[in-house]
Parts: C-alpha cells; structure tokens; sequence
C-alpha cells in the first residue's frame, strides 16, 4: 500500500516569550492508507504538535509534511482549511460540540461546508448517526447526552463528510475503561470495513491494542515502531 | 452562496442561544449603550421641546419693534411717541374698526417660588395694548376672565401656573409694592407667552412708575407686507428702530440655549458613548475568549473566518439593540411630556415640554448600533486571527 501520510525531517518549533524551543527533532515517518496508528509517549513528548501537522491544523517549521500527495506545509489560511475540510476529520478528547446546537446539527456542520442540497445534508447526517448507533439521539443537545454518547456524535461529524484520514487526539482520554472500549471498536471498524486511515494519539496502552500500528514519542523524537499483526 | 449563509446561520444560532450563559459580562454592553442613549435621547428632547415652545410663539406674518441694536426686549426701551407712529406705518393689519392690530408692550419682572425647587426664579409680566389679543389670536382664556384696564388684574400662562406658587385664579400678587389680582388663566397653543404673566401696558407703567415702552409687535397684512413694514420704520429719520419679523426674533432668542443643548447632547452622548464602547468591547472581548473553543473547532472542521466574524457582530448588534431600544423606552417613560423650565429670552423662565419624537428615538438606536459595532469590531479580528491550535489546546 501508498504511504498516504508522509513526513520529512519535521522540525516544530514553538516561541515561549522570547526564546524559541524545539518540540520536534526532525520527524521521518510514513503511514499507509489503511492504517490505524496509535501515537503514544509521555506528556509533554510533542504527540499533539504531530498530530496537529498530520492534520494540517498547524505548519511545521522546517521539513515535509504531505498527506493524499499534497504538500500540506505549503499550504496556509483558507487553502489549508479547505483542504482539511475534504480529506480530515477530527476527534478530540472533549468532544467539542457547540453545545446549543442538536447532534443532528453538530453532525451537519462539515457538510454546510459542501455543495449538498439540505435533503442530501440530512440523509448524509442519518447515515453518519446509524453508523455510530446515535439514530436515536438526533435531536438531543450535547448537555442531554452522556460522554460516550457526546465522542459518538463527534465521531459522526468527523466521518460525515467522508474523509480519507481521522485524526483523534486521546479520544477516550475522558472516558471510563467500557466506554472508551466501545469507541475504541468503533474507530476500529471504521477503519477496518470504511477503510479509513486513522491516526490516533493516547497514553492508554490498552487503548493502543486497538490499533495496527504503535508509534513511540520521546522528547520530540520517535523512538519506536512497532506493528500488530492484523487479524 | 447558500453553503456561506447556512455557515453563518449555524455559527449565529449557537452564538445567540450560548448569550445568556454570559449574562453577566453581556449586561455590560446592554446597561452602557442603554445609559448612553438615555442621555442623549433626553437631552435631544429637551432641545427640541425648547425650540418648539419657541417656534410656537413666533409667526411670519407678526414683526416685532425693537430700538436699534436691542438683542431682546427688556433692553429695548420705546418713547410714547414711537410707538403711535409705528402701528400707522405700511402693510399693517387692520381690525374691523379700522385701527391697526399692534401692541405697545411694557416688560416687567416678578420674581416668583418654583412649585418644584421652592426657590426663586423671574417670570415675564408683560404689558399689553387694547389689540392684544387681536393680534395674538392664539391666546385663549382657559378659566376666569380678561383684566380691565385701570386697575391692578392680570392674567396668568398656563404654564407659569403650572410651575410657579401662588398664582392661581383669584390670589393676589405683589409687584413693586402694588398688589394685583390673578383674574384669568390663557392658554397660547405651548408658545412662550405660555410662561408669562398679562396685564394692561397703561396699568404696568404706572406701577413701575415708568413712562417708555419696550417692544412694539404687530400683525401684517400678509408675509409679504414684512419688507415695506420694515423699509418704512427703518427710513424714517424720527424713529432709530430694529424689525424683525417674530419667527426670527424667537430664534435669535432660543438660539444660544438650543446650541447649548445639542452641544450638550453631542458631548455628553459623544463622551458617553465613548465609555460604551470600552464597555462594548469588554463584553466582546470575553464573549470571544469564552467562544475560543468552539471558534478554534469550527476553524478545524474548516470553517473560514467570515461566519466567525458575523457571529460577532450579529451578537454586538442583538446586545447593542436592546440597550438602545431600553435607554429610548426610558426616555420616553420618564421625560417625555415632563415640564422643564429654563432661562429662555428676557432672562426670564421659559417652561417647555420635553419632546421624545420617533426620529429622536432612531437617533438614539442609531447610535447604539455605532457603539456596537465599534465594540464588536476588535473583538471580531480577535476571533477571526485565533490561532487554532493553541485554542484547541487551551480549551
Ligand atoms: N503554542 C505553544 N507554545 C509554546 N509551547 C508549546 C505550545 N504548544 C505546545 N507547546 C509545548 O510543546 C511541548 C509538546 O507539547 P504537546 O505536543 O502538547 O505534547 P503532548 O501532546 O505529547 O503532551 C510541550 O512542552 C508544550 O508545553
Ligand atoms: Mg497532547
């Protein structure tokens, strides 16, 4: 298979006041379509700023970084956002729903980014719902929702728009052991019958079981590799 | 074009509904704009209330008689003989007994207790001819009868009654040491004359012991008569004289109180508003840091600036619409028709009602709508610039 994300020597650097710290240590690293990598590795070890370049959130200082075949380093402001609302969905600890709007309108926020006529929006947002079993939960805000519920309909709106690559930052991170297995399944199917490639970071050991592929952070620099047979 | 409003109606409706979560900081914005409109709204008000009693008084078909280089009538002084030749000059009226419709006047001050304050203020007593009410068809009694002449009777406005003690239908007045008696009570239709008392010139002089005129007014023809009426006085070599035509008198007289009071308006608004945006811009400012969240996750689901920055703005307005709605209701609820007197011409009080218009009222949401986009303004570029990744990491 393609590497579908590829980095090249990625150095980031942040400013804290006046002095400029390196985070990462020039990144190599090549994940195929298809796979679902768990990033792991200490607090502080520079998973999120990687996951945040993969994901076109942030620019790297130096090096490449290309997803799907487009340099993504090169691109910014509403070129960067327009890509990552075709080919990127997004998962975060909290869930980050706006919180007056339904789960049916959460779900559709990707989708007024698109050309879809409102019945195709709401077929697409029943689909999405179906597919993290919330059918049900349409119409309820997030604060009437319980916190594997609120990741499920995050989770909807990341796959709604149909995106090549989900990008999750400690997804079950709030979430208790038998909740945060069923959302793990649920990445797991959706990358195993959608064929989605997903990128996930966590500190949870169990958590990364889930996955094809371990990768390793420490102090900016990947340490390790390791690949689970996949059954 | 549709996908861009349906962006903006998502991101507007969260904002709007997650408002009252901040009802704390959004008060700010609300309570400021709605002082600040208030202010500005009822001093307008008082402006326009003046210049309206004024208007009321003056009309383009009456010219008043000074001596030359008077600015009013109290420092105007008329000989006897002059104001037998002013009545006979071109394009004045006359009433169906032939004699011309004109009104030698005396003006007199009486310092009389405010109802209000309890404190002392001048009131005008002014002396009039046989035809004054003739020429001043306005005036209406409204309760008692008209003074005789030859003796000590007078009658009181409306509105010095309103505002002044010991006035009232049948008490007696004490003026230069000579008692008078209130006899009547008129009604000029809300001019100045309202806030005046009336006499008999003849009666006035003898009491103030005092034998010149002051002013001189009369009716003429028609508009048009004004230009003859005036070259005639001001070309005859016995008389040293000013005419104006009434409209323009009143507006020379009013003018320096209204520029008062729309400077007064203008700065005070113009200063307050300034505080109001400060505040504004407070309240947006957290409104933003308290949306940076859900901002730095729309901007990642790929979102553009621009149903950000709407969202702000429509908040700002929303906010900035309802203190101005409730600083013009306030206005309106509490000064609107309420009396206010003020030094008008003569130094003497002048009462008017403060008059809160429709259009006053625009004027006052107008500029709650300036201060709120002011205040949403910075906030805005705030909230579009949010870089995305420390936001996400923040929340
Ligand atoms: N915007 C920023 N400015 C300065 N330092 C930052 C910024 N973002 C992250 N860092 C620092 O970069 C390092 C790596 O952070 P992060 O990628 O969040 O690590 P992890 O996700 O592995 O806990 C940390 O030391 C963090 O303090
Ligand atoms: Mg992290």
């Amino acid at each position: 298979m393609a590497a579908i994300i590829s980095l090249r020597n990625v150095v980031k650097r942040y400013l804290r006041g006046k002095q400029s710290v390196e985070v990462l240590h020039g990144i190599d690293l090549d994940i195929e379509t298809g796979d679902f990598v768990a990033l792991m590795g200490p607090s502080g070890s520079g998973k999120t700023t990687l996951l945040n370049l993969i994901g076109g959130l942030d620019t790297p200082s130096s090096g490449e970084v290309s997803v799907a075949g487009v340099r993504i380093d090169a691109l910014g402001g509403a070129r960067l956002a327009r890509w990552r609302a075709r080919n990127v969905g997004f998962v975060f600890q909290f869930y980050n729903l706006l919180p007056q709007l339904s789960a049916q309108r959460n779900v559709e926020l990707p989708l007024l980014l698109t050309s879809l006529s409102a019945a195709q929006r709401r077929r697409n947002v029943q689909a999405a719902l179906a597919i993290v079993g919330l059918s049900d939960r349409a119409h309820h805000k997030p604060s009437e929702l319980s916190g594997g519920q609120a990741q499920r309909v995050a989770i909807a709106r990341a796959l709604v728009s149909d995106p090549t690559l989900l990008v999750c930052d400690e997804p079950t991170g709030d979430l208790d052991r038998a909740t945060a297995d069923e959302i793990l399944g649920l990445l797991q199917t959706l990358n195993r019958e959608q064929g989605k490639t997903v990128v996930m970071v966590t500190h949870d050991p169990k958590a990364a079981e889930f996955a094809t592929h371990q990768l390793y952070l420490d102090k900016g620099e990947l340490v390790s590799r390791s690949t689970k047979a996949v059954a | 074009m549709a996908g861009l409003a349906n962006q903006i109606a998502a991101v507007t409706v969260n904002n709007l509904r997650s408002v009252p979560q901040r009802a704390g900081v959004s008060a700010v914005i609300v309570i400021g704009i709605a002082v600040t409109v208030a202010v500005l709204v009822s001093v307008l008000a008082m402006a326009t209330g003046f210049g309206k009693t004024l208007a009321n008084t003056g009309r383009e078909d009456r010219a008043i008689v000074l001596r030359g280089g008077s600015q009013s009538e109290l420092a105007s002084t008329l000989s006897r003989e002059n104001t037998l030749t002013i009545p006979d000059a071109r394009g004045v009226r006359r009433s169906a007994d032939g004699k011309p419709i004109a009104s030698a006047e005396m003006v007199g001050i009486v310092s009389l207790k405010q109802k209000a304050t309890g404190t002392k203020a001048n009131v005008t007593l002014r002396g009039v001819g046989p035809k004054a009410f003739d020429l001043r068809p306005e005036i209406h009694l409204v309760a008692g009868r008209l003074f005789q002449p030859a003796v000590r009777e007078l009658i009181v406005g409306k509105a010095a009654l309103g505002q002044f003690e010991g006035v009232d239908l049948g008490r007696r007045v004490t003026i230069h040491d000579t008692e008078w008696t209130v006899v009547g009570v008129f009604d000029s239709g809300g001019g100045s004359h309202e806030s005046e008392l009336m006499a008999d010139a003849e009666t006035v002089l003898s009491a103030y012991r005092r034998n010149l005129f002051q002013s001189a007014t009369v009716m003429l023809e028609s508009r048009q008569a004004f230009d003859a009426f005036k070259d005639q006085l001001t070309t005859d070599p016995t008389l040293s004289v000013d005419v104006k035509r009434e409209t323009e008198y009143y507006a020379e007289q009013s003018k320096q109180l209204s520029r008062l009071l729309f400077f007064v308006a203008y700065i005070v608004g113009g200063i307050m508003a300034v505080g109001a945006v400060f505040g504004a811009l407070n309240t947006m400012y957290s409104a933003v840091s308290a949306r940076a969240l859900e901002i730095a996750t729309l901007r990642a689901i790929g979102f553009g600036a621009l149903p950000v920055v709407i969202s702000v703005f429509v908040e700002a307005l929303a906010l900035a619409l309802i203190g101005g709605a409730l600083g013009a209701a306030a206005a309106w609820i509490f000064f609107n028709g309420s009396s206010v007197n003020t030094l008008g011409s003569n130094f003497t009080q002048v009462v008017f009602q403060l008059t809160v218009t429709p259009s006053l009222a625009m004027s006052g949401i107008v500029l709650a709508c300036i201060v709120g986009i002011l205040g949403g303004l910075f906030p805005a570029i705030r909230a579009a610039r949010l870089p995305i990744a420390a936001a996400l990491r923040a929340g």
